[in-house]
């Protein structure tokens, strides 16, 4: 499913094929006259070791040399390759990739978030990638491209797909308990289709902007809204009085209403609910209170799936 | 065990035999006697492995098909930082310079013990201490560890697990190869046996040599590295936190700056072995002696320049990524300069191809792939692709499993019967051998390849693409510890059983194969004077 053809993927496939190249022939090589060695002069055959000096300079200078001139082109055709992926083509659409645990989301010119990175065929793009907790690692294994996310800096990919297709991304920076669930998708559009997409305004307000939300905050990492068990509870069962029952010594519980969710949004390690990790970031000045009451009122809502579809491929 | 009797004919047990002067427990764990601590190691490192490698065949077996199989994401990450932690730290640091270097070194050139006995047996109990503390850190408290075995800070920083136990357990395994270190460096200076020159040093020694010093220079770092992770841990203090001022890749810099010239603490050893085998079964004397310790220290002084390679994608400037990688590149040409030594010994000998030497041969090959697998990390454009994926994980499994576990037990066939005075059986060697390498090539090419297309390292789950090749990775590990359990029972039922031996039973030509098989306590009545280089196989069994 890799395709070759794109402009990151084959300046790095060319250094590639040349290292692997040489890497095969040495090692057949390497590996054959050994074998051929251990048969000549296995000692059915050579019952006395020959009688010949044990070193000699000119073979030491030459086995030296010869892989010193390999290793250099190697080094220059890698570095050669490197250049390539931070050369960033001067029209590149900008596009900002926050990483949270455990998720994706990327910012457009314009405002537009998502939890895909939809990107336009044809057309070179830039993204400058943040993380607002510890180190991610945002990896597009078909166009050849990874740079950490680190917190307090900011650092940059670019890459341009030729063709419309999907696309997966990773995370490769192990950053905690769901780190292999930090795996979204590359949409790449047709540059119209992109456009249009780009252009779409995102509801202000409803079941599909809170679902948007969802998305950009990054909490459908970890909490389903069917039911499906994930690394937190899901939402699926949350309804305005329900009992929750809580870790810790006594048997303690909480009622679900506007002030639990925003308790468990706000300073999440204050109650954990019975039989899940403390593991969920505090959103404090992260959110935004006007997302925060949209977040509520869909959170109480009953029917939650109903514009449902699942995020993972 | 009693004294073993034969056909009338009494069986030295050498350093083995119970002086009786103190309960026989005590009479191991506080001995100076060089050969006993390496032994107390031999047996503590092998307990390690053999817990490292269980660990390693529950990750496999999680991995043997997408989605949860036998344990959720929380177990599996506890799975591979013990993984890590145990296989890095507790096996392969320690792993041939303290079991086998101790036990040989004095041996080698031609002492009576180590140059701080004392010294020898606290190393041995730090590293005992630390390893129980590394495995308390499994029970307790917030749960086994979840960082990897780099504890990565910020979220090193964070976790709740018992992270500060595990981090302060590798701070005291630090200390005992500091001062195992240490001791090998004043012992190979100060006690070699008169004409012991430098240039009749046994190669293994010369690599033990090479070793003590990145030990010595470069393990401090670790120590202070740990410092500091427990200092944001405990006290908060933000060093590595961008937002108070600090600097998460600081952390990076100062982990690599000792583990990657862990690395060579790693192989440099193994390499040592390699060279004592091959002459000995090639019946030829090694090819180019001076040229192999001159890469040997080469490896050792260039190795401390490198480490940035970790580092191509973590945010780093360009400039160091052109600098770290053209030093890369250089320091692989010592490690090619050996192996094209190592087969030139070959070439003219009359070969005899005995379990170590099946071992030695098989080391060439897998650490060659190990190498050249290598040279794809060491080049900017590639490394950014298989960084942190699967491939890196084939990639350093070829290097330590593959050569130095390799060479490891290379070293357990090779001196097996001068440190028990017992023969294990060949054949089952060579069957163990066989159906590891078998085992060993489909486990890790499989991870090599998984890599390469792709999947991750670290990850619990993975999408459906990679679901074949990681379903054979893990058939290839029930093969490899089927191989593995096979050399172990050989080798325990010739610690029972094995025929007794002689002094030399490979007939070769370095010091330790001139006292008898087991050694006795005090290695040598008279001090010999060493008239040969330790591979003129023609004066083997003399001094
Ligand atoms: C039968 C033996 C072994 C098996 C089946 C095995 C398997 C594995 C696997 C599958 C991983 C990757 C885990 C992941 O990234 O999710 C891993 C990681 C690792 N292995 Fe092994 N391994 C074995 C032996 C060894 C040996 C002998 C060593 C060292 C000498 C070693 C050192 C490591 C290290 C350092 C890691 C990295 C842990 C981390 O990412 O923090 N392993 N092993
Ligand atoms: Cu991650
Ligand atoms: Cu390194």
């Amino acid at each position: 499913m890799t395709p070759t053809w794109l402009d990151t993927t084959e300046a790095v496939d060319k250094v590639f094929l040349y290292i692997f190249g040489i890497s095969l022939a040495l090692l057949i090589l390497i590996t054959a006259v050994m074998v051929f060695f251990i048969i000549r002069f296995h000692r059915s055959r050579q019952t006395k070791p020959k009688d010949i000096p044990s070193s000699c300079l000119w073979l030491e200078i030459t086995w030296t040399l010869i892989p010193t001139l390999i290793v250099l082109s190697m080094f220059w055709y890698g570095w050669q390759g490197y250049l390539s992926l931070t050369n960033v083509p001067s029209d590149a659409l900008p596009i900002k990739a926050v990483a949270r645990q455990w998720s994706w989301s990327f910012v457009y010119p314009g405002g537009r978030t998502s939890s895909k990175l939809v990107v336009p065929a044809g057309k070179a793009v830039r993204i400058a990638i943040v993380s607002e907790d510890v180190l991610h690692s945002l990896y597009i294994p078909a166009f050849r491209i990874k740079k950490d996310a680190v917190p307090g800096m900011t650092t940059h990919v670019w890459f341009r797909a030729p063709e419309s297709g999907s696309f997966d991304l990773f995370c490769t920076e192990y950053c905690g308990l769901a780190h292999a669930s930090m795996i979204t998708t590359v949409e790449v559009l047709p540059a119209d289709e992109f456009d249009s997409w780009l252009q779409t305004p995102q509801e202000a307000a409803g079941t599909a902007k809170s679902r948007q939300l969802l998305e950009q905050y990054g909490c459908l990492a970890c909490h389903s809204l069917d039911g499906t068990p994930r690394i937190g509870p899901s939402f699926a069962r949350l309804a305005e009085g329900e009992k929750v029952q809580l870790a810790g010594e006594a048997e303690k519980s909480a009622i679900v209403n506007r002030e639990y969710l925003k308790r468990s949004i706000l300073d999440p390690q204050s109650e954990i609910v019975q039989g899940y990790p403390a593991v969920m970031p505090s959103f404090r000045d992260k959110i935004s209170e006007q997302d925060l009451q949209l977040l509520i009122d869909f959170l109480l809502q009953t029917d939650k799936t109903s514009t449902s579809g699942e995020r993972r491929p | 065990m009693g004294k073993v009797i034969r056909m009338g004919e009494f069986f030295r047990r050498g350093f083995l035999e119970s002086t009786g002067e103190q309960p026989s427990l005590f009479e191991w764990i506080f001995s100076t006697d060089h050969k006993r601590i390496g032994l107390l190691y031999l047996y503590s490192i092998s307990t390690f492995f053999a817990i490292g490698v269980t660990l390693g065949l529950l990750i496999r077996l999680e991995l043997i098909a997408p989605g949860r199989t036998i344990v959720g994401p929380d177990t599996y990450n506890a799975l591979f930082t013990l993984h890590g932690v145990v296989m890095i730290f507790l096996f392969i640091i320690p792993g041939i310079p303290a079991a086998f270097g101790n036990i040989m070194l004095p041996l080698q050139i031609g002492a009576r013990d180590v140059a701080f006995p004392r010294l020898n047996l606290l190393s041995w109990w730090l590293y005992i201490i630390g390893a129980i503390m590394a495995l308390s850190s499994l029970a307790g408290g917030g749960g086994p560890p979840d960082t990897g075995w780099t504890f990565y800070l910020p979220f090193s920083g964070e976790t709740t697990t018992n992270v500060s136990l595990a981090v302060f357990a590798v701070f005291i395994l630090g200390f005992s190869s500091i001062l195992t270190g240490l001791n090998f460096i004043t012992t190979i200076h100060r006690l070699r046996a008169p004409g012991m020159t430098w240039t009749r040093l046994p190669l293994f020694v010369w690599s033990l040599y090479a070793t003590a010093w990145v030990q010595v220079l470069a393990t401090p770092i670790l120590g202070i590295t740990l410092v500091l992770i427990l200092a944001e841990r405990i006290l908060g203090l933000g060093l590595f936190d961008a937002a108070r001022g600090g600097d998460p890749l600081m952390y990076q810099h100062l982990f690599w700056i000792y583990s990657h010239p862990a690395v060579y603490i790693m192989v440099l050893p193994a390499m040592g072995v390699i060279s004592e085998i091959i002459p000995v079964f090639a019946r030829r004397p090694i090819f180019g002696y001076k040229a192999i310790v001159a890469s040997s220290i080469g490896i050792a002084a260039a190795g401390s320049l490198v480490w940035g390679h970790h580092m191509f994608v973590s945010g780093m400037s360009d400039t160091a990524i052109l600098v770290f990688s053209l030093l890369t590149f250089i320091v692989a040409i010592p490690s090619a300069v050996k192996v094209f030594n190592w087969v030139a010994t070959l070439y003219g000998g009359s070969i005899r191809l005995d379990a170590p030497m099946l071992y030695a041969l098989t080391f060439l090959v897998l650490f060659s792939i190990g190498g050249l697998s290598g040279l794809v990390l060491g080049s900017a454009a590639t490394d950014v692709h298989v960084h942190d994926t699967h491939f890196v994980v084939g990639h350093f499994h070829y290097v330590m499993f593959g050569g130095t576990a390799f060479a490891f037990f290379g070293a357990l066939h090779y001196w097996f019967p001068k440190i028990f005075g017992r023969m294990f059986n060949e054949k089952r060697a060579a069957w163990a051998w066989g159906i590891m390498i078998c085992g060993f090539n489909l486990l890790y090419f499989s991870m090599l390849l998984v890599g390469l297309r792709g999947m991750p390292r670290r990850y619990y789950d993975y999408l459906p693409q990679f679901a074949q090749l990681n379903r054979l990775a893990t058939y290839g590990s029930w093969v490899l510890a089927l191989g593995l359990l096979f050399m172990a029972v050989n080798l325990l039922i010739a610690l029972r059983r094995g025929k007794h031996i002689g002094a030399n039973p490979w007939e070769a030509a370095t010091l330790e194969w001139t006292v008898d098989s087991p050694p006795p306590p005090e290695n040598f009545a008279v001090l010999p004077t060493v008239t040969h280089g330790p591979y003129d196989l023609e004066q083997a069994g003399e001094p």
